[in-house]
């Protein structure tokens, strides 16, 4: 194979005919209130582990619903189980269970 | 799919095309990538169609390559195009005829913002009075030379000594059409058949006797994006869009794709060299690539031309085999010879892909 | 003494509920309607947002309605003249025949936008594209929903404001139904057909009507329908003819690609035809978005330029049946006292 000092880049699209969906359905599953999340960001906005780290539960859910998982178990590592997300969502979405849930199916499927 | 959609469209962008006397311009780099493309359309336009077609021996690049490539800015364009005006009303003609994209691209959009601020159409014409002393009048008709070939396209087909049909199965040849995104991408209406389901080159398969191959990923670019090839180190990225089409297409299996841009014909054609050393794969039949034609090769083509005065040896990809299933002759000894005979030497075989 | 006479002009939902008041209030009534029958776009439309019951129930409330207050209904027809001379109006029709009236209700309604005009959505060219329109007519038939190949589809996307607040085709407004009309069909999806995942790639979910809200919330914890954020960019054939759908999502901050079996274009509402037409033959003031204009958007709604004409739905501005049926009494209240002699406009003491 010919070195061109380039290679072809990777197709950065999401593509949900390819999607891994194994971590949403599990959280689906055992934690339906995931699905009427309405990605207001009132989680994100209150989340303690987001004022001080890089992570964003509202982006963190939307990337799991769409297959994209490959950073999820380094970014749910910052989650410090606090439960102020819960406590603040507005639709009733127990957010902590789902932090717990996506954990649990990554270690299912050793992801 | 239903064509009658697709014709619906159509008729909605029919552009004027004028019928003769035209100013011709030459492209930057078509001569070097596709040199048999420029002369056969001259060729056709005069000897099969016998218009007046003038090409003036000053008249220079648009400059869109360095002005989309950020090196020329916009007053400097502005002040080349209207030169090249210039060059056109002393010649006496009003209608002008670019062969390339970029330069239609850059025509339209000059007229249009002339069109829309007067004052900057004044301001220019001052600048070009300071530095040559030239007068220009405004084109009466603007017209990309495929515009030329897709409105004489039946006339074409009646002098044509060959269809685009397999000669063994009587089948139409399948053909991907790719058309450069500044031919209507920026102004729909000044392109025929629109932006969305662009005719101007379908019209020629279809009257030639092919089939278009409407897939996925037609309406991406190619990639060559000015900057995005010219830097190296972007490369990865223009590939990747014509390596997206070639994936997109390839279940359609395309005898070949037809371009009216400059870049196109020549990043998918090089591109499918490059692709197949760095991943191993191939897009055309039997370990070929899909052979990528200019509008004028093909028009050439059809009408019987020798392939080596369309300068299809300088293609990556090797047109033989689709010279084969059509039917047409050609001298493979005469391949790599000049004019006068003599060898210009043979190209170094592809590691991966197939070549004749 | 002799009783004053109304004519209303278009027998959808607001002509009806207008003639009907205005009937029942002892009102000569006549009620031209281009049509066979009336009902107007009410007529395609299977179960109505938000509580899923029958369109033609409503018909049926509206019809009843007509025959009850005896409004002289004249179908199939279709004017070639309205004027207003003095204080009467005189309106033509094809056939030659005239009618006389000391008011006039224009009740003209909309058009569905003609989704080809989006061309890079291949309404018209891609088999498997259709509109809510279509896909109405499909639950109306009662035959499955199917593709064109007589498939069941197992994916299916509603694209959101088509034809709505887009510049590109002249469209600025939202139409407003159109959100809620998504979340409806895609539960009616969800129903009928077993399994299937469905996908609304909306900009916003204007959910503003009371339940709305509710039916919401429902599609996505019962049914479990996924919510894209992104306005659809193209969509493309495939081979098999299924629809490769190309959005952002906006959520996650990247571009999406999916392959979906059927995708159903939410078209939104213009002003009709015939409110186009008519309207200019009365001399009626448009607003910005071609819709009939009221004198004032707040306080002046059905009331137009023309004294003793009035606007009542649609052709007014997009609106869903409860505003229309609202909107139609308020017509008919505003013609009344009109014809009682009861000046509005001396009222306004702004410019």
């Amino acid at each position: 194979m010919k070195d061109f000092g380039f290679t072809i880049n990777k197709d950065r699209q999401i593509d949900m005919d390819t999607a891994d969906m194994r971590v949403a359905e599990y959280v689906k599953t055992h934690e339906p209130s995931f699905n009427i999340c309405i990605a207001c960001g009132t989680c994100t906005a209150t989340c303690s582990a987001g004022i001080f780290t890089d992570m964003n539960l509202r982006k963190l859910f939307t990337l799991v619903k769409r297959g994209e998982i490959a950073n999820t178990r380094t970014e749910i590592a910052k989650c410090m189980l606090c439960g102020k997300c819960s406590l603040a969502c507005p639709r009733g979405v127990n957010t902590r269970n789902v932090i717990v849930k996506i954990n649990q199916a990554l270690i299912k499927f050793s992801l | 799919m239903k064509v009658e959609g697709k014709q619906a469209i159509w008729k909605e962008y029919q552009k004027d095309i004028a019928g003769d006397k035209y100013f011709y311009v030459r492209s930057c780099v078509r001569q070097n990538f596709f040199p048999g493309s420029e002369t056969t359309f001259l060729r056709i336009m005069r000897e099969e169609l016998g218009k007046d077609i003038y090409e003036h021996p000053c008249h220079t690049t648009c400059t869109g390559i360095g002005y989309h490539g950020d090196v020329v800015p916009l007053d400097t364009m502005m002040t080349v195009v209207a030169r090249q005006f210039a060059l056109m009303t002393e010649a006496g003609y009003q209608n002008l005829v670019p062969s390339c994209i970029t330069s239609f691209g850059i025509y339209t959009e000059v007229l249009d913002t002339w069109h829309h601020f007067p004052e900057v159409e004044a301001k220019v014409r001052e600048y070009l009075r300071k530095a040559t002393g030239r007068e220009f009048k405004i084109p009466q008709n603007l017209a990309h030379a495929s515009d030329l070939i897709y409105k004489f396209r039946k006339e074409i087909a009646q002098n044509a000594k060959f269809k685009l049909v397999d000669k063994e199965t009587g089948k139409p040849l399948k053909v991907v059409d790719h058309i450069g995104c500044h031919y209507s991408k920026m102004f729909p209406e000044k392109g025929v058949g629109g932006a969305e389901y662009p005719y101007v080159l379908a019209g020629m398969i279809e009257d030639w006797g092919g089939e278009v191959i409407d897939y996925p990923e037609r309406r991406h670019c190619c990639g060559f994006g000015f900057r995005q090839y010219l830097v190296q180190a972007n490369r990865g990225y223009s590939v990747a869009c014509s390596h997206k089409k070639f994936e997109s297409m390839e279940p359609y299996k395309p005898d070949m794709i037809l371009t009216n841009c400059p870049g196109c014909p020549m990043f998918l054609d090089k591109w499918q060299y490059a692709i197949a050393e760095m991943e191993g794969k191939t897009y055309g039949k039997d370990g070929y690539g899909i052979p990528v034609l200019t509008y004028e090769e093909l028009a050439g083509m059809v009408l019987g031309y020798d392939p080596w005065d369309l300068g299809l040896q300088v293609h990556q990809v090797s047109c033989e085999p689709l010279l084969d299933r059509i039917g047409i002759k050609y001298d493979p000894l005469k391949k790599y010879n000049d004019k006068n005979g003599v060898s210009l030497g043979v190209p170094e075989k592809p590691s991966v892909m197939k070549v004749s | 003494m002799k009783k004053k006479r109304v004519i209303v002009i278009g027998g959808g939902i607001s002509g009806m509920e207008a003639a009907t008041h205005l009937a029942s209030m002892g009102y000569d009534v006549t009620l031209l309607e281009k049509d066979k029958e009336l009902g107007g776009h009410l007529l395609g439309w299977e179960k109505l947002f938000p509580t899923m019951r029958m369109g033609k129930d409503v018909v049926e409330f509206l019809n009843k309605g007509i025959t009850l207050s005896k409004v002289n209904v004249i179908r199939k027809a279709e004017i070639v003249n309205a004027v207003k001379t003095g204080e009467i109006f005189t309106v033509t029709l094809a056939n030659g025949n005239k009618f006389e009236s000391d008011a006039v209700i224009m009740a003209t309604g909309y058009d569905l936008f003609d989704a080809r005009k989006k061309e890079e959505y291949g309404y018209g060219i891609y088999d498997n594209v259709i509109t809510s329109a279509d896909l109405e007519e499909k639950f109306l038939s009662g035959k499955p929903i199917l593709t064109s190949k007589g498939n069941v589809p197992k994916k299916i996307a509603l694209v959101h404001c088509v034809g709505s607040r887009d510049e590109k085709v002249g469209n600025v407004y939202c139409s407003k139904v159109c959100c809620v009309t998504a979340v409806k069909q895609s539960i009616e999806l969800k129903e009928s057909i077993p399994g299937v995942d469905v996908y609304c790639l909306y900009m916003d979910l204007r959910m503003f009507g009371m339940h709305f809200e509710t039916l919401y919330k429902e599609a996505q914890e019962k049914h479990a329908v996924n919510f894209i954020r992104g306005r659809l960019s193209e969509a493309c054939e495939n081979q098999d003819s299924s629809i490769i759908v190309k959005v952002e999502d906006t959520l996650a901050g990247k571009p999406l690609r999916m392959t979906v079996d059927m995708l159903v274009l939410m078209v939104g509402m213009v002003p009709s035809a015939g409110t186009v037409k008519v309207g200019k033959m009365l001399g009626l003031k448009f607003g910005p978005n071609g819709f009939l204009k009221s004198m004032d958007q707040h306080t002046m709604g059905t009331i137009t330029n023309i004294p003793g004409v009035f606007i009542a739905g649609t052709c007014a501005a997009p609106r869903p049946i409860n505003n229309v049926f609202v909107d139609a009494r308020a017509a008919a209240i505003t013609a009344s006292s009109y014809l009682e002699g009861y000046d509005i406009e001396k009222r306004i003491s702004y410019s």
